[in-house]
């Protein structure tokens, strides 16, 4: 009876899990494109060294986002990561988190009045904290420093 | 204070070098937010609680970071550097560090 029970609850959480987490996710990658399409008159760039030939005030600017998997994905993810290979699943995820981080820092640029976001870093910790099986949560992190045009 | 993760500050000359500052803050999420942030993680997605949380901490890092600047006398932080690790299952530590200057024009 109890085995039944929790077969029962595994479909249902992961047909939740199915239902709710393909639905967000295609609207997350709808609003990222559309943004990306607005954002892309501040460009974000990765170069170590600014420009020389204009002056600029400069500000650290940060963007950050936690994402995690849905339950399906998660599912279905362990039970690839048995025979190895490309975990999609675990790819669209860190994708997303990052496009959006990027979104997320460039908002705040613009803000500002920036032009340019230079020096762009990535960081991406697991916040489990080591538990064995535990699902992954993950933070995705973007720091850059945002360049303003200067009156002075 | 000019804080910023590029090496130069723009038509401005570095006077003195006073060294590595740094700043850092542990924090761990509170029960409500861990219940929450349970359920979303069925569906999926961001986990908002954790995202403001980690920004939170994110600020006081830098604040301290910032204090220690301005005690030694500097008023720039140039080539910031942030990291991040999970130490436990609920708590993450945010550590920044940079270089102390004093700018003149």
């Amino acid at each position: 009876m109890t085995a039944i029970t929790q077969f029962v609850l595994l479909v249902l959480l992961l047909a939740i899990g199915y239902a709710f987490g393909r639905m967000a996710e295609k609207k997350h990658y709808k609003r990222i494109i559309n943004e990306e399409k607005e954002m892309n008159v501040l460009p974000a760039i990765s170069t170590r060294l600014p420009p020389e030939n204009k002056i600029y005030e400069q500000q650290l600017v940060l963007g950050s986002v936690v994402v995690a998997n849905d339950y399906f994905k998660f599912f279905t993810a362990s039970l690839k990561s048995l025979f190895g290979g490309r975990l999609n699943t675990y790819e669209s995820l860190l994708d997303r988190g990052r496009r959006e981080a990027v979104l997320r820092m460039k908002r705040q640029a613009q803000s500002l009045n920036a032009e340019l976001v230079f020096n762009v870093k990535y960081v991406t910790t697991n916040l489990n904290g080591g538990q064995k099986g535990a699902m992954g949560v993950l933070e995705i992190f973007a720091y850059g420093t945002a360049l303003t045009p200067s009156h002075k | 204070m000019i804080v910023s993760n590029l090496e130069l500050v723009f038509g401005k000359k570095i006077k003195n070098h006073l060294g590595v500052v740094q700043g850092s803050s542990v924090r761990a999420k509170h029960a409500g937010r861990d219940i929450m942030a349970g359920l979303k993680n069925l569906v999926g997605g961001e986990l908002k609680g954790y995202t403001e949380l980690l920004q939170e901490s994110r600020n006081e890092a830098t604040e301290r970071m910032i204090e220690q600047a301005k005690s030694m006398g500097g008023n720039a932080v140039l080539n910031v550097r942030y990291s991040t690790s999970s130490i436990a299952a609920g708590a993450a530590e945010i550590y920044v560090y940079g270089t102390a200057v004093i700018l003149s024009e």
